[in-house]
């Protein structure tokens, strides 16, 4: 039960943003990565969810290779990611957008939607009360119905994580979760994402806001110029000398 | 006259289901077909070449749906995992493949000569009127069904990932949903549609030739759309009226317009339709039914 990138390496115009690129973290883990900016942390979350092709290397989840998979396919395997920069369903509503995340919608079918009503009408009212409890976590209730493009940056960055959640599924990739995300709110979020894991759901988490990361994680992964710098437990890594210089200013 | 009237609103109503499909299509995710017409020209063979050998109206007419939806998804699956442009081509060239196929195979489809004695849709009524009201009647009918199966598809947990498709498809594809796969299913309907649409025409005109399922047709419905408003059922329903109702008058406008002969008429018809194209593409593009933002 792990998952594991080997040896990514992602070149764009032979500029090279990942270099060699290897991590690996038991499914059910709770690891943050760190790195300064154009380090190449979302580069790589794009590589291991399949929205972009390594040059080479290769990813593994639960033992299969992921290889020539499409993302759709390996977030149906159980691995979702959300995204730096949110990408909302704008025409939709909040509440909407969130029921649109859920898997295994009898009625996303065509057969399904006319031959078996009852069905997608019972799931539709269960999808609306999982929906609902996000909402009114995430402190959404007055925007529910509003359209999903008129929210702020923040609530936009709260959505795209409800949506993730409402997927639950067994590892999902945070891209900046805390982002422009008020400290109270933050605070709830790491309590949420605590308990998840608790129930076995693995989190791979970027975030610049190390006070709360590591607090919440067990490792840590710091990159910088597309390789890994270090690796390991928090506290240590944070102490690092190659990490001060690299990332935190070596202030201190 | 009256008889005539009935054939103009016949007729409207085949080309009514053809704008649903392609409304559908395009208003809901975006797929820009230029080859409706060849599901339209499966579904009038496919039923017209099974009523000659035999086969009940009723099953006729269900091949022809299932033929033409069948016919959609090869096409779907080679090209829509591809970039969008590509689609229009590929469903272009597939409707004029159909086409030559259709000259080509004298055996099945009797090539250019056309198939000839398709029998009428309610044959135990007098030809005539009757026969005529009654064929009106069961298409709006089957446009009725179709205008409310629409409706509940876009108001349903599909429409909703449709309308996420139009907004944002990574984030679906992030979430696990395969968006080629809703497109696809999207296609096979209208494709469907298409199909009923063209046995309705086999058996009301009663004589089919592959001229009959050019590309022109498609850009017909491409017309009604644009000018009724795409995506909406009501835009695709003024669209078509005002196509019909343009491409009748024009039949008799040349009796007014001294010394144009049918073929310049011809032409003349395609330049106005091109320019109403143009101008309504500038001025405005969410057709004449307003705002399609919303589903
Ligand atoms: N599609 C692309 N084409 C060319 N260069 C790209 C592309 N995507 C990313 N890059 C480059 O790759 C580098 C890494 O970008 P990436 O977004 O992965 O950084 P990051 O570590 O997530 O940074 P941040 O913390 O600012 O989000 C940057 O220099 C960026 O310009
Ligand atoms: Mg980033």
């Amino acid at each position: 039960m792990t998952f594991e990138a080997v040896d990514i390496c992602k070149a764009f115009d032979g500029f090279e943003v990942l270099r060699n690129v290897s991590m690996s973290m038991p499914l059910d883990g709770l690891i943050g990565l760190i790195g300064p900016n154009g380090a190449g942390k979302s580069t790589l979350f794009s590589v291991i969810s399949g929205f972009m092709p390594p040059s080479s290397g290769h990813v593994t989840f639960d033992g299969v290779s992921m290889n020539g998979m499409s993302a759709s396919t390996r977030a149906r395997a159980g691995m979702v990611r959300t995204f730096q920069v949110p990408k909302e369903f704008s025409h939709l509503s909040v509440r909407e957008n969130l029921m649109a995340a859920a898997p295994g919608q009898a009625g996303e079918n065509l057969t399904g939607l006319f031959l078996r009503p009852g069905l997608v009408r019972r799931q539709e009212d269960g999808l609306r009360k999982r929906a609902d409890a996000v909402i009114s976590f995430l402190r959404l209730d007055r925007v529910a119905d509003s359209s999903a493009g008129l929210l702020s940056g923040g609530q936009k960055k709260l959505l795209e994580l409800g949506r993730a959640l409402m997927v639950e599924p067994k590892l999902i990739l945070l891209d900046e979760p805390f982002a422009g995300v008020n400290p109270v709110l933050i605070g709830e979020i790491m309590e949420r994402i605590r308990e998840l894991n608790g129930r076995g759901i693995g989190f791979l988490i970027i975030e610049h806001d190390l006070d709360a990361l590591t607090r919440l994680v067990s490792r840590l992964y710091v990159m910088d110029q597309g390789a890994i710098l270090a690796e390991g437990e928090p506290v240590a890594v944070l102490a690092d000398k190659a990490v001060r210089d690299a990332y935190l200013g070596g202030e201190a | 006259m009256l008889s005539y009237l009935l054939a103009i609103v016949i007729i409207t109503l085949i080309y009514l289901l053809l704008s649903f499909g392609l409304s559908l299509q395009y208003g809901s995710v975006g797929l820009i077909n230029f080859g409706h017409v060849g599901f339209f020209a499966i579904g009038a063979y496919t039923s017209a070449l099974l009523a000659l050998s035999g086969v009940p109206l009723l099953a006729s007419f269900c091949a022809a749906a299932i033929a033409a939806g069948l016919a959609a998804w090869p096409i779907g699956l080679i090209s829509l995992r591809l970039r969008d442009d590509y689609f229009a081509i590929v469903t272009l060239g597939f409707s004029e493949t159909v086409r030559i196929i259709i000259v080509s195979e004298k055996w099945l489809t009797n090539g250019v000569q056309g198939v000839p004695g398709i029998p009428r849709l309610f044959s135990s009524l007098p030809v005539g009127f009757e026969a005529q009201l009654a064929t009106a009647a069961l298409l709006l009918l089957v446009c009725a069904a179709a205008a409310f199966t629409i409706w509940r598809i876009i108001n349903s947990p599909f429409g909703r990932v449709i309308q996420a498709i139009r907004d944002n498809e990574d984030a679906l594809k992030a979430l696990g949903k395969d968006p080629a796969r809703f497109k696809i299913q999207v296609l096979m309907l209208s494709a469907a549609l298409a199909g009923i649409a063209g046995a309705f025409y086999a058996h009301y005109i009663t004589f089919i030739i592959p001229e009959q399922f050019v590309p022109l047709v498609t850009f017909y419905v491409w017309m009604a759309i644009i000018i009724g408003g795409v995506g909406r059922i009501s835009g695709a329903i003024v669209g078509t009226v005002l196509l019909m109702t343009f491409l009748e008058g024009s039949r008799f406008m040349r009796d007014f317009i001294p010394g144009v002969s049918e073929v310049e008429m011809a032409s003349l018809r395609i330049g106005v339709i091109g320019l109403l194209l143009v101008l309504f593409t500038l001025y405005r593009p969410q057709g004449l039914m307003g705002d399609y933002t919303k589903r």
